[in-house]
Order: structure tokens, then C-alpha cells, then sequence
């Protein structure tokens, strides 16, 4: 466990991805294959099972430090991390545990099937066996979060250094369902390939925020325009006898959506599509919302399928009877899609193109989204080859403009991670009809580092009541807030809710008689 | 009917006031008569029209407060009587010539702590536990996730840091107070490392207030202003962190550092955007200040600086009286 600590903390106070990509390599240089594995699964987010459930792992934190609970709940929102809230409450220190392989293998993963109470106290002998400095990476394996602003791109190009071979080549290997284990990482940085899997997907490409108007991509001809749907990326795979949807987050999703499975296996032939999977309902595109009810379920069940139809829009074919077309032209392979389709059912059906030959017209099109139930479109130029990755240039998403709404800010309370100690977690209200204050949303992001920091001051000050970590802070600065829509939410007492709320600006030049009211969003709700 | 005795200190708009003996403590407006615990900027304020603070911290606060300002002193446990009580400054610990205030009224004894810590600093006199009836404490780092570590342990980290930096061809710039922080870090470990230790130019000015009065600080040279190309590769300079920016730019390239009891959580380290943190505080840490109310023997303690509604939870439900202050005391910089 010991390197993979180190390796953590020279992580941590690595300033810049080459630093990062130079930490990483050095460390698989040294590590045994097994070990290298699990620390490439773990920065790939893979998570082990969660042992025990946050309340839980804070009740064993009372127990060991004898602590009350209430007083470990606040540790735990001053520290805004669990895993760290139990690395420094915890007394004393051990003698070490195991290399990270072992211990994931031998001891985490059998552990995760066992009683309640004999994880429990599992737990706790782990806790007196580990060293004080590897308590916290413990906990993060017990808690199963982690995030350790290592991107994928990183820690591939870090294997491509630590291997000598070619960073596209490490990334079609990890993609899909990589799974960690002495073989795998050997056959990961190996020179030669072995029997791929059937079921395995391509990276997918990804598509940059359009920047600004489309005018700057010059002639409209050379390039192509979709709806962007407001539904799920997905790959759909058959090969040979293998059948397989993946989402972008490199997890099979087949059983979600058996409806989908079906219409693939009657696919004429073998095929691989790219597209967007989107709740549907009487001919148009349902909400999100929906979908998320069908991907929540690991298993979908029939009644639920039938409440919350799905489609698979295709809008790519990657490969067709074995052969990688992705070198070709975008609009040849939107033909060998169209091809493969033409007999497809209703479910797997092409994403048509939108037709246009100004930009002014596409910016029409673009302006009723909201009538055709998607969330913008998409701008491809038609020669393009289909890339792995975010790279920015050949495609292109042009999102509609999100609602705005002018709120005040009400609750606060601190963020996590980076942002620990901070108040950095915003509710924000509108007037009631009595004149009242109806928090709608809740926001994070949209502040600079400095504001957050003087608005942290300002709150501390002004904070009427608490409740646990929250403050109720005076109704005072009002910030307009970007959202993408608004659902009924029987949570919230103003009986809605915005979706992906979003903090655009702070209007210090309004004060409090420019909130808007609620019946301002009531109208969007009936809209 | 027996009138009720007036407490030794309330909270007024000024700050902490004794009505009995007509004075503030630490007052953050200007008033007639201030004893001051110590001389840091949120505890000693310019305008009021006497002082009082502790000789060994004289010299300090008349840096601060500048010439005209009125300042008696008064040495480790001199007592005097101010109106209706007596009072007497003892060692805190903090920062060299940092108090605690004791106050006698009639039937009771207060303490305020002021900024305080229990861990030793050669450059300062040590805490002195005093036995009260209400013991106004400082609440700057009132969690149990705050457990320093040991001083000498933190020093050996700076020390193989400042050996990694110079392996790799980088000055070490080390963030900390100019007041108190700064010398606590020159008296541990200057005599320590190859080369002098560089400071900047504000650490200076109090290194000779602090060296005039006999205490050693080992080997320290001001930060030269002409110097060669790569000169300070290897070297430790000290810097207040607002010397963050254009003036850490100017020295080439160097890792940055801070040492703060802060450092403690990882996500403010991170925040900080230092390339390392080391925990190193001039203030109680959790233990420190169960220990400091528990041998007090204090049956009420009232806590200022912010962050005290935990303890003051704790306390109650281990049976003392206690509650918070609000003041406008800001504990540790960041």
C-alpha cells in the first residue's frame, strides 16, 4: 500500500500533467503488474463496492475516536471529505497493510458480500492495521469516492511513456470494461495485440462547445447539421455472435434497454453505431428525467419499459462487417449508416440531418429546439474522420441559450474536494405570492476563485440561522441564474424545480426588488 | 433581594469590555483605555487612547501602533488595580510577548486567553495554566480534526524539502507571518540548513526588533535585491503570503510552501494552489484546548474567534457552561 500512498501524494502536489504523467509513469515502473493494474482501474474511476454506507462509516468513526456522532457529522462538513474526516479523527497508527492488489482482492472485494456486522468490524481491524499516512487512501477505497483530478488522458499517456507505445493504441485498449488484474495491464502496454474482445467499443469523439456564432466555420456546404438530443450517448456493437450498447462512461448498458438489445441482434449485418439514446413518448423526444427512471434500474423491467419507451438515434457507423471505418469521411459513413438502417424498426432509426444552406436558417432551426424537445444542434463537417477524445474543430455543439432567472441567494453550505471549508453550495430562492422567499435551486460552479472567497467572508457574517452545515444567510445578493428547464418537484416548496441550474453572474447592480417571482416560473412550467 | 453581580467582561460594540475596571480587551474601535494580548493586527488597533500590554511584547506593539501611541507595560504577573479589579498578564505562547489577561473581581476570576498555544517556541515564554471561574478562551482551531503534529517532525520536512528544491535547482519559498510565525521558523531551524536563511523585507524589520532583545534567531540575511541568475536555487526565503505575485515572480523559479495550521485538510492545501503545506501553528490544536479549559478548572468558558459552536457543544455535554462570542478576532491567516 505504501507506494501507491506515495504515488498519491506526489499526485497531489504535482503542479501541471506533465508532472502528473511523469509521477504515473515512474510509478508503474516500479510497481508489480498487479498493483499498476489496480491503480490504473482506480484512475479510471473504477470503484470497488462501497463497504458501508456513509452513516455507518461515521458511526465506526465515533466509536474508534470516541467521538459523539454529531460532532464527526460536523468534522466531516468542515473537512468536506469522509475519507479524510477518518484518517485524522482516528487514533494512533499500525503497522501497514498489504500491496494494493492484495488488498482490493483479498480482503475488500470478499469483504462486500459479507454481513453488516462483520464488515463492520472488518473495517475497524483495518483501521488499527493501517499506518496513520495510509488511513486516508483506505478510507477512499471504503467509501468508494475518488476523485484525484487525474484525467483519463493522463494516465494514458502516462502508460504510453512508461510502454513505448502509441497513446491511441493504450486508449483502444482501455476502452470499454477494462478489468484490472496482472494480465491485463501486461497485455495493456504489450507490443503485440492478443484476441481482442467482441464486445469491445471504440473511444468515442466528442464534440466541443461551439465557441461562438457558427459564422467563423466558414462555408455552410462543407458542413453537416443534426439535432443534438437530450437523451444518453451510446456505442452499439455487434460482432460475430456478441452483442453490446456501452455508454460513454465505459459501462455496458445492454440490460437497461432490451428493447434496444433485440432491435441490434436483428441488425442485418455486423455493426457498429454510434448514437444517442432518448426517452420517447407520443413521436417526440421525452424529458431526461425519464430516462434517468430507465438507467437507474440495472435490470429494466417490463412494465417500466412499456411506461418509458426509448430510441436509439444513430448518427455514426464506426465499423461495418469487421472493417474500422472510422479513417473515412464523415458522409460516406453516414451512407453505409443509411444503408444498414433502411430496413432498421422504429426503435434504431438514423438521426436525420437538418436541412440547411445559410447559417441564418440553421440558426432558425436552432431557435425552435425547444418545440422539437432537444437541446441544440450539432455541427459536423462532412470530410471529418471520426477522432477518439475531446478534440476540438471538425464537430461542434451549438446549445439553445438556457433559461435565465434572477435569484437570491438564501442557504449555504460548505463544498467538498477543492472547495472544503468554503461555502461554496448556493440555494437560491424567488418571491412567493405573500412576498415570501421559495428556494428553487441549488448551484456550485459559475464563480470565480476571488468571489467565491469574498462571498464566503460576506455569508459568515451575515448568517442568521445553522443547521448543521447550512446557513441561512440574509437575503441580500442576487445572482441570475442559467437553467435548462423546469420540472414539477413535490421536494421543493415552491412545488418546482430548475434542471442543471447554473450561476451565470452575480448582479451586485440589482438588489432584492428585482428577484423574479414564482409565477414568472410557473409560466415556463406550463410552456 | 440581592442584586446580581455584574460579569467581569461583556461584549459591547467595541469589543470585550470590563465595566468594572473601565477597559477593553483587544478592542477592534478605538476606546480610552486598551490592554492588548498581543500584537498582531486584529488584536492590537491603532487610535485608543492608552495601552496596556506586556513588556515582552513592548517593542512589538509600538512597531505596530507607531511613536505616539501610549503604552504601559507590565512585567509577567505584575498586578494592578484598575477601578474595581485587579489584573495581571501571563505568558500565552502565541507570539513572543502574547498575554493572557487574568482579572479578579470581588467573588471571581477571568481568564482570556487571547491567541494562545501549548506547544514550545524558543522565542516566546510558555502558556501559563491559570485556575479561573470563567475562562474566556480562543476557538481558532475547535475541531477534533485539528491534532498537530509534532514541531520537530514538521521542521525535518521543511529541512528535506528545502534539500529536494535544491536538488532540483529551485528556491524555497516559505509563506508564514512575518510576526511570531516567521521567527518561531528562523530560531528552529536556522542554525539547521547550509545556508543562511533569506527573508523578505517586512520579516526583517521585526528580526532585529526581536534580536535587540537577546533572542537568537540563527542565521538570517535579508533577500538581496541584485542578484545573480539562479543564485537562490536551493536557499529558503521567508515571505509574509502577500508576498505571493510579482515579487514571488521576480525570483525565478522556485516552489512555494506555506505553514499554517490550515494545512491540516488537504482540500484547503489544495486550494491554496501551494506546492506544499506543512502544518505548523501558533494556536491550540483540539487536545490543547480541552486540556488548557479542563485545567483551568473554569466552570464557564466563553469562546471567541469563530469557529467555536462545536466545542462549546462539547463542553455543555460534558456539563460546563459554555457558549460563543462573536468578535471579530480572524485566529490564523491563510
Amino acid at each position: 500500500m505504501r507506494d501507491f500512498v506515495s504515488l498519491l501524494e506526489t499526485l497531489d502536489r504535482a503542479r501541471g500533467q506533465r508532472a502528473r504523467i511523469l509521477a504515473l509513469a515512474d510509478h508503474f515502473a516500479r510497481s508489480d503488474p498487479a498493483d499498476a493494474a489496480w491503480t490504473v482501474a482506480l484512475l479510471l474511476g473504477e470503484r470497488p463496492a462501497r463497504i458501508l454506507d456513509t452513516a455507518r462509516l461515521r458511526g465506526l468513526i465515533a466509536r474508534s475516536s470516541g467521538l459523539p456522532d454529531w460532532l464527526v457529522e460536523l468534522c466531516h462538513a468542515h473537512a468536506g471529505d469522509l475519507a479524510e474526516t477518518a484518517a485524522l479523527l482516528l487514533p494512533g497508527s499500525g503497522e501497514g497493510l498489504p500491496p494494493l492488489s492484495i488488498l482490493i482482492e483479498r480482503e475488500l472485494l470478499p469483504l462486500a458480500r459479507r454481513p453488516l456486522s462483520e464488515r463492520e468490524q472488518a473495517v475497524l481491524a483495518l483501521w488499527s492495521r493501517a499506518r496513520a499516512d495510509e488511513r486516508f487512501a483506505l478510507n477512499k477505497l471504503l467509501t468508494g469516492g475518488w476523485r484525484l483530478g487525474v484525467s483519463r488522458a493522463t494516465v494514458v499517456r502516462a502508460l504510453a511513456l512508461h510502454s513505448g507505445r502509441e497513446t491511441w493504441r493504450i486508449t483502444e485498449r482501455l476502452a470499454g470494461e477494462w478489468r484490472p488484474s496482472a494480465e491485463a495491464f501486461r497485455a495493456l502496454i504489450a507490443s503485440e495485440e492478443e484476441r481482442p474482445d467482441p464486445a469491445r467499443p471504440y473511444p468515442f469523439f466528442l464534440a466541443s462547445p461551439l465557441p461562438e456564432g457558427p459564422g467563423a466555420l466558414g462555408d455552410p456546404s462543407a458542413w453537416l447539421a443534426e439535432w443534438k438530443w437530450d437523451g444518453i450517448r451510446a456505442q452499439l456493437i455487434r460482432r460475430g455472435g456478441t452483442s453490446a450498447i456501452w455508454s460513454r462512461g465505459g459501462e455496458r448498458i445492454e440490460e437497461r434497454f432490451p428493447e434496444l438489445l433485440a432491435a441490434l441482434e436483428a441488425l442485418p449485418e455486423d455493426a457498429v453505431l454510434d448514437g444517442e439514446i432518448v426517452a420517447w413518448s407520443s413521436d417526440r423526444p421525452d424529458s431526461f428525467a425519464a430516462l434517468q427512471r430507465r438507467l437507474q434500474r440495472r435490470r429494466s423491467p417490463r412494465r417500466l419499459s412499456a411506461e418509458i419507451p426509448v430510441r436509439f438515434l444513430a448518427f455514426d457507423l464506426l465499423e461495418r462487417s469487421g472493417v474500422d471505418l472510422r479513417s473515412r469521411p464523415l458522409d460516406a459513413r453516414r451512407s453505409a449508416l443509411a444503408e444498414i438502417l433502411h430496413k432498421s424498426s422504429d426503435i434504431v432509426q438514423i438521426s436525420h440531418c437538418l436541412d440547411f444552406d445559410q447559417w441564418e436558417r440553421l440558426s432558425a432551426l436552432r431557435a425552435c429546439c425547444r418545440d422539437f424537445g432537444v437541446e441544440g444542434v450539432m455541427l459536423k463537417r462532412k470530410d471529418s474522420p471520426y477522432r477518439s477524445g475531446r478534440v476540438r474543430g471538425d464537430w461542434w455543439k451549438w446549445k439553445i441559450e438556457p433559461y435565465t432567472v434572477d435569484a437570491v441567494l438564501l442557504y449555504a453550505e460548505p463544498g467538498h474536494g477543492r472547495r472544503a471549508g468554503l461555502l461554496t453550495d448556493y440555494t437560491f430562492g424567488v418571491r412567493g405570492e405573500q412576498g415570501q422567499w421559495l428556494p428553487v435551486a441549488r448551484a456550485y460552479s459559475g464563480l470565480s476563485e476571488d468571489e467565491i472567497v469574498e462571498l464566503d467572508r460576506w455569508l459568515r457574517r451575515h448568517t442568521l440561522k445553522r443547521f448543521g452545515p447550512v446557513r441561512q444567510v440574509e437575503p441580500h445578493f442576487v445572482f441570475e441564474l442559467g437553467f435548462e428547464g423546469i420540472a414539477p418537484s413535490t421536494r421543493h416548496r415552491a412545488g418546482l424545480a430548475l434542471r442543471f441550474p447554473r450561476i451565470l453572474r452575480w448582479r451586485r447592480d440589482l438588489d432584492l426588488a428585482a428577484v423574479s417571482s414564482i409565477d414568472e416560473l410557473r409560466a415556463l412550467l406550463r410552456h | 433581594m440581592r442584586l446580581m453581580e455584574e460579569p467581569l467582561i461583556r461584549r459591547d460594540e467595541a469589543g470585550l469590555y470590563c465595566p468594572l475596571g473601565g477597559f477593553h480587551i483587544d478592542p477592534w474601535r478605538p476606546v480610552p483605555l486598551a490592554v492588548i494580548t498581543h500584537a498582531h493586527a486584529d488584536h492590537a488597533r491603532p487610535g485608543c487612547g492608552e495601552y496596556l500590554a506586556a513588556r515582552e511584547g513592548e517593542a512589538l506593539l509600538r512597531h505596530r501602533l507607531g511613536r505616539e501611541a501610549r503604552i504601559r507595560s507590565l512585567e509577567w504577573g505584575e498586578t494592578v488595580r484598575l477601578r474595581g479589579v485587579r489584573l495581571s498578564l501571563h505568558p500565552a505562547g502565541h507570539i513572543r510577548g502574547s498575554a493572557q489577561v487574568r482579572i479578579e473581581g470581588a467573588r471571581e476570576v477571568w481568564v482570556v486567553t487571547g491567541d494562545f498555544k501549548r506547544a514550545s517556541d524558543p522565542t516566546c515564554g510558555a502558556f501559563e495554566p491559570l485556575p479561573c471561574d470563567t475562562l474566556v478562551c480562543e476557538a481558532t482551531f475547535a475541531l477534533p480534526l485539528y491534532r498537530w503534529p509534532s514541531a520537530e517532525s514538521v521542521l525535518a520536512a521543511i529541512r528535506i524539502w528545502v534539500e529536494d528544491c535544491a536538488r532540483r535547482g529551485m528556491a524555497a519559498v516559505l509563506y508564514a507571518y512575518s510576526l511570531g510565525k516567521a521567527q518561531r521558523l528562523l530560531a528552529a531551524l536556522g542554525g539547521s540548513l547550509d545556508q543562511p536563511v533569506l527573508v523578505h523585507g517586512a520579516i526583517a524589520a521585526i528580526n532585529r526588533l526581536y534580536e535587540a532583545e537577546g533572542v537568537a534567531l540563527g542565521d538570517w540575511e535579508p533577500l538581496p535585491e541584485r542578484r545573480r541568475r539562479g543564485a537562490l536555487a536551493g536557499r529558503l526565503i521567508l515571505a509574509p503570503p502577500s508576498a505571493a505575485g510579482a515579487w514571488l515572480r521576480a525570483l525565478g523559479p522556485a516552489e512555494t510552501a506555506c505553514a499554517s495550521g490550515w494545512m491540516s485538510i488537504r482540500g484547503q492545501r489544495r486550494r491554496r494552489a501551494y506546492d506544499r503545506g506543512f502544518i505548523l501553528s501558533d494556536h491550540a490544536d483540539w487536545p490543547a484546548l480541552l486540556a488548557t479549559i479542563a485545567e483551568s478548572g473554569a466552570r464557564r468558558v466563553l469562546l471567541t474567534h469563530g469557529q467555536g459552536e462545536a466545542l462549546a457543544r462539547f463542553l455543555s455535554e460534558r456539563g460546563l457552561s459554555a457558549e460563543t462570542w462573536l468578535t471579530t478576532y480572524e485566529g490564523e491567516g491563510e
